[in-house]
């Protein structure tokens, strides 16, 4: 039993097949729970008010935000190595849910910083970075529509993601520069006692499962897809030679 | 290596246009930005280096898609990377000689235009230094991006979208250097940083040029 039995297509649509369904009624208990307890059942922050419950989508959208580009490094470089085509597909899956999820983090950040800053955007190193991630986003999923040969395709995409990754984080010390940063630091982090009050940090923490949960649900279905429509134009191309 | 640096200069020069016109690219921005924000020379010493480095870098980016489109259509491009010397080596080449066309006269052309602008006396130093230092980063990381590029039809678009959140770092390095020159602080840090990315692009983005020109001829 290694990871490498899923590199075989069939293998991973008959255990996708079987883990989709649960995959996606566990998202959907995760944020259902985290958002209806994160909404209506903890109390208002005592300076923000009400606006404080944006953290329950705009912390799990950021996180994931991140992770994506990470997780397609890791399918890039299988890929890449071991040439196993379901890697550069969950890659090519991954992209637009990635982006998705920046621009949620960058939305629901403008929506929060509206009435905290008054302001909703500023040039500030963090928000920066995320901009400059959603571009890295664009450029990747365009490039995978404007090449035409898939095997190209995934080879081209993936040195770019790799390039992309040190250029990421290149970036977000640049911008640190300016040092005039709204954005607060890192709050959540593994090795402290406790991060924010009790009240807002166990809703937070099941939404964030419900992001990764949903990512993976995401993935695994427009990996399933694009598996599909590999099988598609295998079989036109057959019918063509025949 | 030196005998294609030669080619490829002199195509440059002779079939000319494309690389004529990131020069006046350069000099119609910095002569429309006066006009446009107003003539405050107080106003205008302030915004002068990130104008001078955005113009730089858009006029950078408008000859990109050269680097490789004429030798990839003729079929000089096949020719080269089955020549003895390395892909990484003609890639090398090619961002050199990019540079050279464009990057070199840019850089000489901007204390001219930063007159233009009302640049701090002071910030004329740092500006040349600044350019010279960065303008080689933009024309390796160009250079990836025209090779990632080199097979389609129409990848003007694609190879600006590809390349502009890759030219953040040098920019923010180069226009911060510049404008600390101006108001008489302390460059070293920004400079140096600059100077880092061109070392290390120079280094190492070669490698995966060639890698993305070997996946395009294949």
């Amino acid at each position: 039993m290694s990871i490498w039995e899923y590199a075989n297509p069939k293998k991973f649509m008959e255990t996708s097949a079987i883990a989709l369904p649960w995959a996606a009624a566990a998202t959907a208990a995760c944020l259902v729970a985290g958002l209806v307890w994160g909404f209506f059942f903890t109390p208002d922050d005592y300076k923000q008010g009400s606006t404080v419950k944006i953290i329950y989508l705009h912390v799990p959208a950021a996180l994931m935000a991140i992770n994506a580009w990470l997780m397609m490094l890791a399918a890039s470089l299988i890929w890449l190595v071991r040439r196993h085509h379901v890697s550069a597909l969950a890659a090519k899956a991954a992209g637009p849910v990635g982006l998705t999820f920046t621009l949620i983090a960058l939305v629901t950040g403008a929506v929060w910083g509206q009435p905290m800053w008054g302001t909703w955007w500023a040039w500030d190193p963090r928000l920066t970075s995320f901009l400059i991630l959603a571009l890295f986003y664009l450029g990747y999923i365009a490039l995978w529509q404007a090449v035409e040969n898939p095997d190209t395709a995934a080879d081209l995409t993936s040195v770019l993601c790799i390039v992309g990754s040190v250029f990421a984080v290149l970036s977000r010390y640049a911008v640190n520069f300016w040092n005039q940063g709204l954005h607060q630091g890192a709050t959540l982090s593994l090795d402290k006692e406790e991060n924010i009050s009790d009240v807002f940090y166990f809703p937070l923490l099941l939404c964030i499962g419900g992001f990764v949960l949903m990512f993976l649900t995401l993935v695994l279905l427009r990996t399933r897809t694009e598996i599909r429509v590999r099988r598609v134009q295998a079989l036109l191309a057959r019918e063509r030679m025949a | 290596m030196i005998a294609l640096l030669i080619r490829d200069l002199r195509l440059a020069l002779r079939a000319g246009g494309g690389f004529g016109l990131g020069l006046a690219f350069f000099l119609l921005v910095a002569v429309l930005v006066p006009l446009g924000v107003g003539p405050e020379s107080a106003t205008l010493a302030k915004i002068a280096p990130g104008i001078l480095w955005v113009g730089a870098l858009l006029a950078c980016l408008l000859s990109l898609d050269r680097i490789f489109a004429l030798d990839y259509e003729d079929g000089s491009l096949d020719l080269l990377a089955t020549a003895p010397i390395p892909l990484e080596g003609v890639v090398a080449v090619k961002a050199a000689a990019h540079w050279i066309v464009t990057g070199l006269p840019l850089t000489l052309i901007s204390p001219l235009l930063a007159l233009l602008l009302n640049l701090p006396p002071a910030g004329y130093g740092w500006l040349l230094a600044s350019l010279a230092l960065g303008t080689p980063a933009l024309s390796v990381i160009g250079t990836f991006g025209a090779a990632l590029t080199v097979g389609l039809k129409r990848g003007g678009l694609l190879l600006s979208l590809l390349v502009l959140p890759l030219y953040v770092p040098t920019l923010v390095f180069g226009a911060e250097a510049v404008r600390r020159g101006a108001e008489g602080m302390s460059v070293a840090t920004p400079l140096l940083l600059l100077a880092g990315i061109t070392a290390g692009v120079a280094a190492l983005l070669p490698f995966a040029s060639a890698a993305a020109v070997r996946i395009n001829l294949r």
